[in-house]
């Protein structure tokens, strides 16, 4: 289920004074079960990038091949790319409508036209998925904190069993501990079921820790495409685009420029903590 | 999806026009609606478009805005044109069934698309050249003697200034929940006048919620700043006329004067 994106550019608005480009050139292959994180600044085009992968923008220019086929075709079926490639979007509030947790949920697979069993089956392993508890299952979506919702909204997704689950900033407005659960979550789900993940950010800090590869993007254009250890050398460069690196990578730099012979290589708090331990062992 | 619809929508650039107090712009474009509607001769029409067409250059506005702005009412266009080709009693000219065509109908017809068109692009001139805030500050100062009546003007004013200043952050709202149901399969476009209605629902709940978490909001903050209504109230920026504003009043009156005359000696 390989999803390749083709040098695809897309203009917003052409034809007002507002036009500009919000892709430019893009070329991506996204493989399947990499877990990836697309980073970029308010602006950069991340969100408009990712609502191509489904479908739901359409290119000015270029192509996008999804298992081999072209989805602009015209004999190409839409609705079955969008229930292959999950799109789950920043606010739950936009998603959320059904009198009861449950039977939003349920949404999603009914449109695939399945049988109703296998929808409420569906339904409720998505949520079990998300450690949604059960005993919430009937409440109406909107009595919900901050951070259920998001829980109900991906599981709204995941009940369609997408082979690509893409996550349009699934952290923000959420305090340090609800973003934790949510960023913990996709990491589980990623390893128990194996999909493709792409996850939309502007927070390194976020990512680091969690996923493959990392895309960085800047005004329309993909700036860096690697394993996070590789983007995070470019960390000037990225504070100029208005990017940082993770905290980890700052530290390391200050140790190493106070003698310390640690490595450059960590990026997260526990690939650290056992450099740091290492090098003072070493010592 | 939604960017079909022009009304109350501004377009930013630099014209003379843009410059112009709203209250000129209000009461010229209320005058030429009044003017569309006073004489009917063929000279008359043509100084109606000479007249838009002179505003439409004047305001660096792309033509094509306008016209987009025609397509919102291009049905009630078309279904005026039907009904006065048919149905205006006259010398017939082609006759089919029971339906003929006749002189008088085709003239009506031609009147009546010229007059709608004339109308609604010389309204749209108005709001693609003036931003809703000022729209409403016009109006606000041009109904302000009705204050005598008890009218709450301010009150209907900054009613008017949130709608439309409401109007393109619902759209784009819209915009995100269609995309986000559509991502989760929902069809807005296929099925009958029943299974269309019904889908609307999972766009609808979501809107209204969010447009009263909006209109809730928006209340708090405006009394956080203390706001009591237009009582004592200043204006940062007051609508003051310059020397280009009585000129264009001249214009207006010079056209209505122009058409009054070509009306009765033509």
């Amino acid at each position: 289920m390989t999803l390749i994106v083709d040098h695809v550019n897309y203009i917003y608005d052409p034809d007002s004074p507002l036009a500009h480009k919000a892709l430019d050139d893009i070329c991506l292959t996204i493989p399947d079960g990499q877990f990836i994180g697309i980073i970029g600044h308010t602006g950069s085009g991340k969100s408009t990038l990712v609502q191509h992968l489904n479908g739901l923008v359409t290119a000015t220019e270029g192509h996008i091949y999804f298992d081999g086929e072209d989805i602009y075709d015209k004999d190409f079926d839409k609705k079955k790319l969008r229930s292959q490639v999950g799109l789950v979007f920043q606010y739950p509030e936009h998603q959320l409508f059904e009198i009861d947790v449950f039977s939003d949920v349920c949404f999603g697979p009914k449109n695939l036209g399945l049988e109703r069993k296998e929808v409420e089956l569906r339904s409720y392993e998505a949520l079990r998925q998300v450690g949604f508890p059960d005993e919430l299952f009937y409440q109406s979506p909107f009595d919900l904190s901050g951070g259920q919702k998001r829980r109900v909204a991906i599981a709204g997704v995941l009940a369609m069993k997408p082979k690509v689950l893409i996550l349009d900033e699934p952290t923000a407005g959420l305090d340090p501990q609800g973003r934790e659960e949510i960023l913990g979550l996709i990491k589980r789900l990623q390893k128990e079921t194996g999909i493709t993940i792409i996850l939309v950010s502007h927070s390194m800090e976020d990512v680091a820790e969690y996923v493959e590869r990392i895309i960085v993007m800047n005004k329309g254009k993909v700036m860096y495409d690697d394993v996070p250890k590789e983007v995070f050398k470019h960390h000037k460069e990225l504070e100029e685009v208005g990017l940082a690196a993770p905290q980890v990578t700052y530290i390391m730099e200050a140790l190493r420029e106070k003698g310390l012979a640690v490595s450059k290589e960590a990026t997260t708090v526990e690939e650290a903590t056992e450099e740091i331990l290492r090098a003072f062992a070493s010592k | 999806m939604l960017r079909d619809i022009t009304i109350g929508q501004y377009y930013q650039t630099e014209s003379v026009i843009h410059k112009l107090d709203p209250r000129v712009k209000i009461g010229g474009t209320l005058i030429y609606i009044i003017s569309l509607f006073l004489f009917e001769n063929v000279w008359g029409y043509l100084l109606a478009a000479l007249f838009l067409g002179l505003v439409i250059k004047l305001s660096h506005v792309p033509f094509r805005f306008m016209v987009r702005g025609m397509r919102a009412i291009l049905f009630l266009l078309l279904l005026t044109l039907v009904f006065n080709l048919f149905l205006t009693p006259g010398e017939a000219l082609i006759t089919f069934w029971k339906l003929k065509i006749t002189k008088e109908g085709i003239i009506m017809a031609v009147r009546m698309a010229l007059r709608l068109s004339f109308l609604i692009i010389g309204s749209s001139i108005m709001t693609l050249t003036t931003t809703p805030n000022n729209l409403t500050d016009g109006m606000e100062k041009m109904m302000g003697p009705l204050k005598i009546f008890k009218v709450p003007v301010h009150e209907v004013a900054m009613m008017m200034s949130i709608a439309l200043r409401f109007i393109p952050i619902l759209m784009e709202e819209t915009d995100k929940i269609m995309k986000a149901q559509i991502a989760r399969g929902a069809d807005f476009e296929s099925g009958g006048l029943i299974k269309r209605a019904k889908s609307l629902v999972p766009l609808l709940v979501p809107l209204f919620i969010s447009a009263f978490r909006r209109a809730n909001d928006l209340a708090m903050a405006m009394e956080a700043r203390c706001y009591r209504g237009g009582e004592g109230r200043t204006k940062m920026k007051p609508l003051v006329y310059k020397r280009r504003d009585y000129l264009s009043y001249l214009v207006i009156v010079g056209y209505l004067a122009g058409k009054i005359v070509l009306g009765i000696y033509l």
